[in-house]
């Protein structure tokens, strides 16, 4: 990714400067120090360079940077591995960013263009981190529409840095340290302004569907939900095989639905309560643990629907089959609950 | 023109804070924002200046400035420059303030990372020679022998990194140690920093009346002492040339320097055979 934007700088096509780093943690601060010059940052990463650049992650949520990563799903160490899950992002939930999951390549472009203009906008500034399978997305090809400049102009307005910028005219402390008498309302208004961000998203997306023809639905993607009995939960690059799967199941009786889940944070709690409301029985596909407890996207949704079953599959790679997700439907329909391991 | 103590800018742009009486370290950042003046933007890590310059809501800076990890001071300052530059402003000086621990330890690896980059920002370490803001733990500054809460009763049994070796070794354009002891050395090495393009490094030597143990109206006296007795050095580095400002007048003097500071008090029972070794 940076290899290519490297190639753009160098070529002339991007106007931008490109800073070469010795670390994650550096690459983040320099974002963080560029956004706060009052320019549009971009930086991106995965799997144990995301865990050593999250100090680094408060410090621009909390400071309501508007930078825009892509992070590449990667398997945590140890055991070392180079393959896809969503450990790393998933560890980090609570850091203050908004955090998204891409089904396919052409999501991630998307996305990336909408993440813009979400962190972007006044009442929300806060960082926005695009989340891709790796391999599954990252190390394979797809076809996809790159945008015209003209797109771009209509969705993306030019940067506007707001107030939190440097500015020699009126120059201010930028971050600080809040006791406890100041602490909290700093934390609450960062809350709110993403739970609002559901009313931007829900506005770039209306624009995106203007310019592109494309249409995407906000926290969720809900696929044969309506009148699901069963209905699986997942996230990112496996939803196709899902919904594959729910498909040929209906076709022999079986009332099954997908609910792909698109962002995390915020967090769709009022969609899934919506879609999920009537199912007979959720279950969990997540390519993760917290150990000693259970998924953590499992976590999540519990605590707005009574879901019962969490599969945890694909840890550093593993591929989950047709038939795998088929027996998911069928340990619903067994009234299977608890914690699975594929 | 060469500024001297006397034509510094009598604006203020630290002030109100909340370091203790007799701070060496915000002597060095005030001193170095009056030279810099209105266009400078400070860059603080977790540090001494950075915990008492920042309470919101008693805002010490007047100068724009931002608090960073510790490890971050070079690589948020790069970030800052790069982003000005992008928008066209080009009057400007990007300084960080950095002590001991963030500069020789934590944040080493993103200063190299700077240097190497060789981008145009001026890096000052304001050293008190050891973590005073957390309690008085060992850095890899605190020089051989000095008590700290960590090595509280025998003292350091390693000498100080020599930083400005280190800097020098990655490539840096222009590099300087200082003491508040000797102000008007230090402001031109500052005025002369600024004037250069490229990635500068300043050191300068903050006493710490609670970490040294010494009375809070000592701190100017025990930093000219340090020099003059060689337990500091004003040097300069420069084109790949290495330049000593001032002879000790007084070496012979190292012990008295040493007897004033508490931290050089070991018990009997702690005092080793080779005590002072390799020096």
């Amino acid at each position: 990714m940076v290899e290519r934007l490297a190639e753009f700088v160098e070529d002339g096509s991007l106007d931008a400067e490109f800073i070469h780093v010795e670390s994650e943690h550096s690459a983040l601060s320099a974002a963080m120090g560029a956004s706060l010059a009052g320019v549009r940052t971009f930086t991106a990463t995965s799997s144990q360079g995301l865990l050593y650049m999250a100090e680094v992650l408060t410090y621009a949520a909390g400071g309501r940077f508007p930078i825009v990563m892509i992070n590449a799903n990667r398997s945590l160490a140890l055991p070392w591995n180079i393959y896809g899950d969503q450990r790393d992002s998933l560890s980090l939930l609570d850091s203050g960013w908004i955090q998204a999951y891409a089904e396919n390549a052409q999501e991630v472009l998307d996305l990336t263009l909408m993440a813009f203009r979400i962190a972007e906008d006044t009442a929300v500034r806060v960082p926005f981190m695009v989340n891709l399978d790796g391999f599954h997305l990252t190390h394979t090809y797809e076809v996809v529409d790159v945008p015209t400049k003209e797109q771009i102009d209509k969705i993306l307005p030019d940067y506007d840095p707001g107030e939190n910028q440097i500015d020699f005219e009126n120059p201010r402390s930028f971050g600080f340290t809040a006791g406890p008498e100041w602490n909290a309302s700093f934390h609450k208004a960062h809350h709110e302004a993403m739970l609002h961000a559901w009313n931007v998203i829900d506005r770039a997306e209306n624009t995106f569907h203007a310019v592109f023809g494309r249409r995407y639905s906000g926290g969720v993607d809900a696929y044969r939900c309506d009148d699901a009995e069963y209905v699986l939960v997942t996230l990112g690059s496996v939803s196709g095989l899902c919904r594959q799967v729910a498909d040929s199941l209906r076709e022999s009786g079986v009332k099954a639905g997908v609910l792909r889940l698109r962002y995390l944070r915020p967090f769709p709690d009022e969609a899934i309560r919506k879609v999920l409301s009537s199912a007979k029985s959720v279950a969990v596909l997540e390519k993760d643990i917290s150990f000693g407890g259970a998924g953590t996207v499992f976590t999540n949704v519990r605590s707005i629907v009574p879901a019962k079953l969490n599969v945890i599959g694909g840890l550093g790679g593993a591929d989950i089959s047709a038939a795998q997700i088929a027996g998911i439907f069928e340990s619903l329909q067994a009234g299977e609950s608890g914690v699975k391991w594929l | 023109m060469a500024m001297s103590a006397r034509d510094l800018d009598k604006r203020e742009f630290f002030f109100g804070h909340k370091a203790c009486a007799g701070c060496g370290g915000s002597l060095a950042v005030r001193i170095a924002l009056k030279v810099l003046g209105e266009r400078a933007v400070s860059v603080l890590p977790a540090g001494c200046m950075s915990a008492v310059g920042f309470n919101f809501p008693q805002l010490a800076f007047t100068n724009n400035a931002f608090i960073t990890p510790f490890a971050a001071t070079a690589s948020v300052m790069t970030g800052i420059e790069a982003g000005l530059r992008q928008r066209g402003i080009d009057d400007f000086q990007v300084v960080g303030f950095a002590g001991d621990g963030g500069t020789a330890d934590i944040g080493l690896q993103a200063l190299s990372g700077a240097i190497d980059r060789g981008d145009n920002i001026l890096y000052i370490c304001y050293d008190n020679e050891a973590y005073m803001n957390t309690g008085i733990q060992k850095s890899g500054l605190t020089p051989y022998g000095a008590k700290t809460t960590t090595t509280p009763y025998k003292g350091s049994r390693r000498h100080k990194k020599d930083m400005l070796a280190i800097v020098a070794a990655n490539g840096v354009d222009y590099a300087a140690s200082a003491s508040i002891g000797y102000l008007e050395d230090y402001i031109r090495k500052i005025e002369k920093a600024a004037g250069i393009t490229g990635t500068k490094y300043i050191h300068v030597l903050a006493p710490c009346p609670v970490g040294w143990g010494f009375k809070t109206d000592e701190t100017v006296d025990i930093a000219r002492e340090a020099v003059d007795v060689g337990a500091w050095s004003l040097r300069e580095y420069e084109n790949g040339e290495w330049k000593l400002n001032r002879e000790p007048s007084r070496p012979q003097d190292l012990e008295l320097y040493m007897k004033r500071q508490g931290r050089f008090k070991i018990e009997k029972q702690y005092q080793e055979e080779n005590n002072y070794a390799g020096e």
